[in-house]
């Protein structure tokens, strides 16, 4: 398949071994921020192939993983309402709330379905005008401008039925109050290329400036991600941090200008509570004044009751990357993917989760 | 005959005799079935393989088959997984009241012709009739009776390290295909289950070779679930090669766009063959010959340090672990 | 986050297409990216092509991976 198998090639991935290899002379941290980069990394047995030098940590890019568990009992709560239909994407189904999940919610009788887009969740709306279709919107930069685009339809079409819950966040801002916190001490960050082909990858050079922290742009392909390595390597043996981009067949510095205005056209930033982390400002979106007709908050009156905390969960911590899957007594033990008792284990490119299946332990 | 099934159709009274009669009978066709006894009566000698099975797949129609050609080549399958060859089939309906009585007899017929072709017979029933809203459509449970020849022993215990493993073609087709007509998750391929039954496929495999260890069709949970499967029955360990793991280019794109590993994607038409590596190059070429091993390949071979575990060698020669299937596998966006 | 494949667009009605990967296809929007034409490839996420991708970027980036020495 083109633009997937090139990028996959053994040899050309063998060549960039070698030289990051020969290159990484002093050790380095890396983190690659997204939760798609965690799960290609596994998959693809990055870290097996990377020299002692280099170090591998997960950063808190994973937007089910962050969604607060207030947030989550809120979604549930209206997926309860009768005549509601809650249209969610997959990665949401199974994580736990405060006292339930959708898949629960669902087994006890609550409409809840699982779709690929909000196309289809419009489509849904159509077929059932009698009852009210809220899409549960997670995501970040790269879902947030299609989201945007399905309440513009649905204005378009004068859907009266369809309304969106957004959890959607913003990524810039999460980066800029890990840096903060000091927590962590980073050499290089792996951008988001997904992200990234929306908001550009002008947005990232702050990290470098301000924080003298090496930054590469990276896709999900070995070859890709190899790439990104090197472009960090480099950069932190020079001593001259900047935004590199290895993902250059979709990114560029100002992204997709389209994108960005009907992000900006249907939502405007507002504070959001980050799960693990707590509030950052301007780091969420919501529905903008002319749109709040499709605001489920709004026209829904759900209360979901106060919000319950897992004993023993360090979710937080692991999205901060202060800890590891492995620093967590519940890990492998009381949390699985079958009972998970926090949001990194159950979604698919949690930490805990890509530790879990993927299998710490490596072989040589 | 009217036109949808009520739920008198399952009461045992005239029109549940009708179905019987002018339904199943025509088109299972056999002396034993026609009996229409409370239960059949055979003889028998020699050893038994007995085993049982649900169908509750949505769409109940599928590109490449329906619940009936399923229910039938599941029940033949496991079976033949066992090296038994398969004699007797029960096959009983739950049907949701209102479904139409041509989508039944649809079913049927798809059952009649797997089980032509699988070389059995259809020899008791049950038909019920639930309310709209209790069952989704049709639901099938099928027993399975077959019968093992004396010296076959193929089970999931008697892996052996040093052990070649053989897989009987690509992986992911069934999966894929059912999925791809869900609602929510539409788009258009031309790829179709992998549905069949594997009975003569086995038969031709035991011919060639007494050194066949295991056998498994890899159903849910796809491959990586039934190699683990086995390497824990057989206190072993199972190395296998990316590479050499056939999947058509339809499942993997499919794969990449929702989020799926081939490896966990079910499979109604595929056998894993975990067999002596002396003879697993003359298994390969028997499984070529049939038009249900086409793409077989030798995947991998059995080790005997770290029991229990399944180990994949990546495209780019990193090893990675994997796990049995967790909980369903859902589209994701991430 | 962010899966998104590369699809070729095989053709377009209004705002929508007929996008093609690996012998499967897929209705998808062009809500963000109106400048798609057929003919060319294009990220999809959740169903809507979210940047058209540049092939000479791509070759070039292939280009340059083949021309790195064989480092020892």
């Amino acid at each position: 398949m083109r633009f997937i198998d090139e990028f996959r090639r053994s040899d050309l991935a063998q060549k960039l071994i070698a030289r990051i290899k020969q290159k990484a002379l002093s050790p380095a941290r890396f983190m690659e921020f997204c939760g798609g980069h965690t799960v290609a990394i596994f998959k693809f047995g990055i870290r097996q192939l990377l020299p002692p030098t280099i170090d591998m940590l997960s950063g808190p890019g994973c937007p089910v993983c962050v969604t607060d568990n207030s947030d989550l009992d809120k979604a549930i709560a209206l997926a309860q309402l009768p005549d509601v239909i809650a249209a969610t994407f997959g990665d949401m189904v199974k994580v736990p709330g405060s006292h339930s999940s959708l898949q629960k919610a669902k087994a006890e009788g609550a409409d809840v379905r699982i779709v690929y887009s909000t196309m289809d969740a419009l489509q849904i709306a159509r077929e059932n005008p009698s009852q009210s279709v809220v899409f549960i919107g997670i995501g970040f930069e790269t879902t947030a401008p299609t989201i945007a685009a399905s309440v513009l339809q649905a204005e378009q079409e004068k859907l009266d039925n369809y309304y969106v819950l957004s959890l959607h966040k913003l990524t810039p801002p999460v980066i800029k109050a890990l840096l903060d916190s000091g927590e962590v001490k980073l050499d290089g960050i792996v951008c988001p290329g997904h992200v990234s082909t929306i908001i550009g990858s002008s947005p990232w050079e702050f990290v470098a400036r301000d924080y003298g922290i090496a930054c590469a742009v990276s896709g999900f392909e070995p070859i890709d991600i190899l790439l990104s390595i090197e472009m960090l390597v480099s950069q932190v043996e020079d001593k001259a941090p900047k935004v590199d981009i290895a993902y250059r067949r979709s990114v560029r510095p100002d992204g997709n200008r389209r994108a960005l205005e009907l992000m900006d056209t249907v939502f405007e930033p507002c504070p959001a509570r980050w799960r693990g982390i707590g509030p950052i400002p301007d780091s969420g979106l919501k529905l903008r004044r002319e749109f709040e007709r499709f605001d489920a908050e709004l026209a829904f009156n759900v209360d979901p009751g106060p919000t319950y905390e897992p004993k023993g969960c360090i979710c937080g911590h692991i999205l901060r990357a202060v800890k590891t899957p492995m620093d967590c007594e519940l890990f492998a033990t009381l949390c699985t993917p079958e009972h998970p008792v926090g949001p990194c284990m159950v979604s698919s490119e949690g930490s805990c989760s890509a530790h879990y299946l993927y299998g710490a332990a490596y072989e040589p | 005959m009217s036109r949808k099934i009520l739920l008198a159709h399952g009461s045992g009274g005239k029109l549940a005799h009708d179905l019987v009669e002018k339904g199943f009978l025509p088109a299972f066709r056999n002396p034993l079935l026609a009996k229409l006894d409370d239960s059949a009566v055979f003889e028998f000698k020699g050893r038994l393989a007995f085993t049982t099975d649900s169908y509750v797949v949505n769409p109940i129609f599928f590109r490449g088959g329906d619940i009936g050609k399923l229910a039938v080549c599941g029940t033949v399958n496991d079976l033949a997984m066992v090296g038994a060859m398969p004699l007797y089939l029960s096959l009983s309906f739950i049907i949701e009241e209102g479904l139409p009585q041509s989508d039944l007899e649809k079913v049927v017929d798809s059952a009649r012709r797997a089980a032509d072709e699988a070389g059995i017979q259809i020899i008791t029933g049950d038909t019920k009739v639930v309310d709209r809203g209790s069952a989704d459509k049709l639901f099938i449970n099928t027993a399975g009776i077959g019968m093992v020849a004396e010296g076959v022993d193929i089970s999931g215990w008697n892996a052996k390290p040093g052990d070649q493993v053989l897989l009987s073609g690509t992986i992911g087709d069934h999966g894929i295909a059912v999925l791809s007509q869900r609602e929510g998750l539409t788009f258009s391929t031309e790829l179709e289950s992998d549905c069949a039954p594997l009975n003569n496929l086995v038969t031709e495999m035991l011919r060639a070779s007494s050194q066949v260890h295991c056998l498994r069709d890899p159903t849910r949970g796809g491959l990586a679930t039934s190699l683990n499967e086995l390497a824990r029955q057989s206190k072993v360990s199972i190395r296998i090669v990316e590479d050499k793991v056939p999947v058509r280019e339809e499942v993997f794109a499919a794969c990449e766009m929702l989020g799926f590993d081939p490896l966990y994607v079910a499979n109604e038409g595929k056998l894993v063959a975990i067999v002596a590596a002396a003879d697993a190059e003359q298994l390969l070429a028997v499984m070529h010959r049939n038009r249900y091993g086409r793409d077989a390949a030798i995947i991998g071979e059995v080790r005997e340090e770290h029991p229990g575990r399944v180990v994949l060698k990546t495209k780019l020669g990193a090893s990675r672990i994997i796990d049995m299937l967790v909980g369903d596998l859902l589209p994701r966006i991430c | 986050m962010c899966l998104a494949i590369p699809a070729l667009i095989k053709s377009i009605s209004g705002k929508e297409a007929e996008a093609e990967i690996g012998g499967i296809s897929r209705r998808v929007s062009l809500w963000l990216t109106p400048e798609a034409k057929v003919g060319d490839y294009v990220l999809i996420h959740t169903g809507y092509a979210i940047n058209v991708l540049d092939q000479e970027e791509a070759l070039e980036t292939l280009q340059l991976l083949e021309e790195l020495s064989e480092v020892y």
